[in-house]
């Protein structure tokens, strides 16, 4: 059950399509900075499959400059 | 505590967030989140946050944990802090996770027949009292030893210095700080007569130019670093970064110049020729304030056991000064530091432009060094040269690495030569210890004994007999651990290790105790701005866990000192500082009172009159002043700081035919020193599982090098087998490799040299010469 959290940097003047684009996807967290182009993203998926296929879906996106991960956690899927 | 998946699920959700922030904050100054930062963090009423300075390092960030339960739930930057106003850097943020890991010492390990032994604490401190006892009645007393660390707690350092030069009267005591903060200690008392730095972080936001001669700031104090990017962003202001290898510093500074490892002294030189030949030197405050003076040269490196060393400082001129300068003009330095004539003028006219504040900041790279104390002092010299300090935003910072080396190794004095006030050697200072720890002035020796080479040198000559090792790791982190750990592995030494992790030192210990983590105590620490900062017991620790002091005070007792140690375990840590306190009296070192510490997010020292004092030596801010002058450097008897000529000497060994490149070694931003803690906090680990070795490009392409691939880094003194990293973290410059000493899989202070500087006695980890094989 993956947790990652990412920093991705829009193309310049495209944040706001990248948080547009971002919002569309429900595994995902997303914390724009108020004063620089970046937004902070955090995925909780729950198998490593889905965890690849959001992470493929997100480098798709036209305004991402770039997808830095910060991150990454693996809980266990019971306690 | 019952946690469900949803609630740690959450959890580390927030601790993801929390990583990102900071590693935006990192590379983009003044980055804002603000109030995504507090609804990321729990909010359940019933959870109680507590104030205290961050575990790590010597920047002293303030933190707030957040306790539930009786356990730490999270951990956010205390926004009353004046060090961080809320932020803190990845390290920080995840601090408490490694409470967790799997592998914690709980109980007193005592080692029969070749296997551990699970013991109850009191029998294993019996044991270590016994085996101290009975050492010292057979060999005397200079064949026990204790081996401390800046990351000590003030009340730990306090007692450890009590018990072995107050108690048992040796002074075989040292501790980690000596590998990295020694050779400024040396270099504020050669020239200032005080100890530790005279500005403080607000300079950060005056400074019009900040200078970093060899420091990594945004990996090693990152939180500062921000800071300075921030005044960057919203001032101008410039970060000039002066050092031997490109790093994520050098990307986050306005210009980088690179120079040959060693060649620092040269450059300072040079710059200080400059200043004065272009008529920038401040007369005036040169005349009232400054004295010239040399000392010795050719001092040699310290590489042969016994070593000694004694300056003899001398007066000269401003006219000797001048003429020893003529070596050093820009176009004979640039010829060797390989810094262009135009760069080493572009400095110079930094520190030498009246209308333009400037800061200096360093750390490891001037100080572990062979002429670290000349480093420091060379650096002063621009300063004293141009009256640019002791004023807000004019200011030589020297930073610290260990988040207490200034508060316990510094101020409390837990080195072979130092007591909580001044030295050994000094009849006066002795005496106030006698008196303050109501011993016989004759029972503190007035010689230092070892400092910390040698004390593990005389472990592997069997000199040492005993020795008792505290928050720290000197199997990893001492420089030729090749020969030191097969040292601390023979039967003539019986060896004591206190820590919370096992760690490669723990490993060869005949007794293990289980320490206390920073959270599970009370405590109080000193960073790098004299800033005090104290924390309350937040949680309790796991099994039989101790303060470190608290042992230090139970084997006193067991050994006959119990009247010199009469505290009480609930209060010891109030009743030892408030002792301690005395020491510093008056309006030079005043410290804060408790009360003052336990309601403030950290107190600047000297703390007179309810008030800290920012700027020391300037008469304006600092009522120790008083010469009548605007400047008192109250430090040297007759109140003058002193520019001292040192000259440029080369490293003790450099790349040859054999051994083709310099060798350099550091830290990361995600790993605190020697990794026994920030190794088990699973985001830190999985973001830096292990060391590497860097190279620039073409030095790997001429060796066939590709990255990742494993090689060995071969010294004179051992090996070492690391993948290569190239174009990744750090860019070192061409025959130079660079390599993280964090990882006690990876042991490459196997390979590093024991030269170290003949003042300080602090050993140069930054040059020696190495070859490269493909593993
Ligand atoms: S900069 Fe240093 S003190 Fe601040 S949070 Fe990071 S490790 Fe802790």
């Amino acid at each position: 059950m993956p947790i990652k959290s990412y920093l991705a940097h829009p193309h310049e003047g495209q944040k706001e399509e990248l948080i547009n684009a971002l919002k569309a996807f429900e595994d995902c967290d997303i914390i724009p900075a108020k004063n620089q182009d970046l937004v902070i993203v955090v995925t909780d998926t729950p198998t490593q499959q889905e965890d690849d296929l959001i992470k493929e879906k997100i480098e798709a996106i036209d305004s991402l400059r770039l997808l830095a991960m910060v991150s990454g956690f693996n809980t266990p899927q019971n306690d | 505590m019952y946690t469900s998946l949803s609630n740690r699920r959450s959890f580390i959700k927030k601790m993801a967030t929390l990583s990102a922030m900071t590693a935006a904050a990192t590379m983009f100054p003044g980055i804002l989140f603000a109030e995504e930062q507090e609804k990321n963090i729990p909010d359940n009423g019933d959870i109680d946050w507590k104030k205290g300075p961050c575990r790590f390092c010597g920047v002293g960030c303030g933190i707030l944990v957040g306790v539930q339960d009786g356990k730490a739930v999270a951990v956010k930057g205390d926004p009353k802090s004046s060090v961080n106003k809320g932020l803190l850097c990845v390290k920080g943020y995840h601090q408490i996770m490694c409470t967790q890991a799997a592998d914690r010492l709980e109980y007193a390990l005592v080692k029969k027949n070749g296997t551990y032994v699970k013991t109850p604490i009191n029998e294993a401190l019996d044991i270590v009292a016994n085996k101290m006892k009975s050492t010292i009645e057979k060999h005397g007393k200079d064949s026990v030893a204790m081996y401390t660390s800046g990351q000590s707690t003030i009340p730990e350092g306090y007692v450890a210095s009590k018990f072995m030069k107050g108690a048992i009267g040796t002074n075989n005591l040292d501790c980690n700080a000596r590998l990295c903060m020694a050779s400024a200690v040396a270099g504020f008392l050669t020239t200032f007569g005080a100890d530790e730095p005279m500005g403080c972080y607000e300079d950060i936001e005056h400074a019009d130019y900040f200078i970093t001669w060899g420091n990594n700031m945004a990996e090693m104090h990152p939180v500062l670093f921000s800071r300075m990017l921030e005044q960057k962003h919203s001032r101008g202001a410039k970060i000039i970064d002066f050092a031997t290898r490109t790093s994520r510093s050098s990307m986050g500074s306005t210009k980088s110049i690179l120079f040959e490892p060693q060649t620092d002294l040269a450059v300072a030189n040079a710059i200080c020729y400059e200043i004065i030949n272009n008529g920038w030197m401040n007369k005036k405050f040169v005349e009232e304030h400054i004295n010239f003076s040399k000392g010795l040269t050719k001092m040699g490196y310290g590489l042969e056991d016994n070593y000694k060393f004694k300056d003899k400082p001398s007066k000269i001129s401003f006219e000797d000064y001048k003429t020893f300068l003529n070596d050093y003009t820009p176009k004979k330095v640039a010829k060797y530091s390989k810094v262009s004539v135009k760069d080493i003028k572009f400095l110079a006219s930094i520190y030498g432009d009246p209308n333009i504040k400037v800061m200096s900041l360093w750390c490891m790279g001037v100080n572990q060094h062979t002429r670290g104390t000349w480093m420091n002092n060379l650096i002063y010299n621009m300063h004293l040269l141009t009256g640019k300090i002791s004023q807000p935003g004019n200011s030589p910072f020297s930073l610290t690495g260990q988040p207490s080396a200034c508060g316990t190794a510094r101020e409390v004095g837990t080195f072979t030569h130092k007591l909580p006030k001044g030295v050994v050697m000094n009849e006066k200072h002795r005496k106030l210890a006698a008196k303050i720890w109501k011993v016989p002035y004759e029972r503190i020796p007035s010689k230092p004994t070892y400092h910390a080479t040698e004390m593990f040198r005389a472990v592997d000559r069997g000199d040492i007999k005993f020795i008792w090792t505290q928050v720290t790791n000197p199997l990893v982190s001492l420089p030729k651990t090749s020969r030191y750990r097969p040292g601390m592995e023979k039967d003539s030494c019986f060896v004591v290790v206190s820590d919370v992790f096992p760690t490669p030192t723990s490993d060869v210990a005949d007794v293990i105790l289980p320490a206390s983590w920073h959270i599970e105590k009370s405590g109080l620490y000193g960073n790098s701005e004299r800033r005090t900062q104290h924390w309350d017991q937040m949680v309790e620790g796991p099994g039989d866990t101790t303060p470190d002091a608290w042992m230090t005070i139970e084997v006193a007792k067991r050994m006959g000192y119990g009247d010199l140690f009469p505290y009480s375990k609930e209060n010891h840590v109030e009743e030892i500082y408030n002792e301690y306190r005395q020491f510093h009296e008056g309006a030079k070192h005043g410290m804060a009172p408790l009360d003052v510490l336990k309601e403030k997010s950290g107190v600047i020292w000297p703390y007179v009159n309810g008030k800290s004092t920012q700027w020391r030596f300037n008469a304006q801010y600092d009522p120790a002043c008083d010469n009548g002058k605007d400047f008192h450097f109250y430090g040297k008897p007759d109140g003058k700081a002193i520019i001292w000529q040192r000259p440029f000497e080369p490293a003790p060994e450099k790349p040859d035919n054999e051994y083709p490149f310099w060798l350099n070694t550091g830290r990361v931003v995600e790993h605190w020193h020697t990794g026994s803690m920030t190794r088990r906090i699973p985001v830190l680990h999985k973001a830096m599982p292990n060391a590497y070795v860097e190279f620039h490009p073409d030095d790997a392409k001429a060796l066939g090098v590709s990255n990742g691939q494993n090689v060995k880094v071969i010294s004179r003194r051992g090996e070492c087998t690391l993948p290569a990293s190239i174009n990744e973290r750090g860019l070192p410059t061409k025959g130079q490799v660079f390599v993280p000493f964090f990882d006690e899989n990876m042991l490459i202070n196997d390979v590093t040299i024991d030269a170290f500087c003949p003042i300080s006695k602090e050993p140069d980890y930054k040059k020696c010469a190495v070859r490269i094989e493909k593993a």
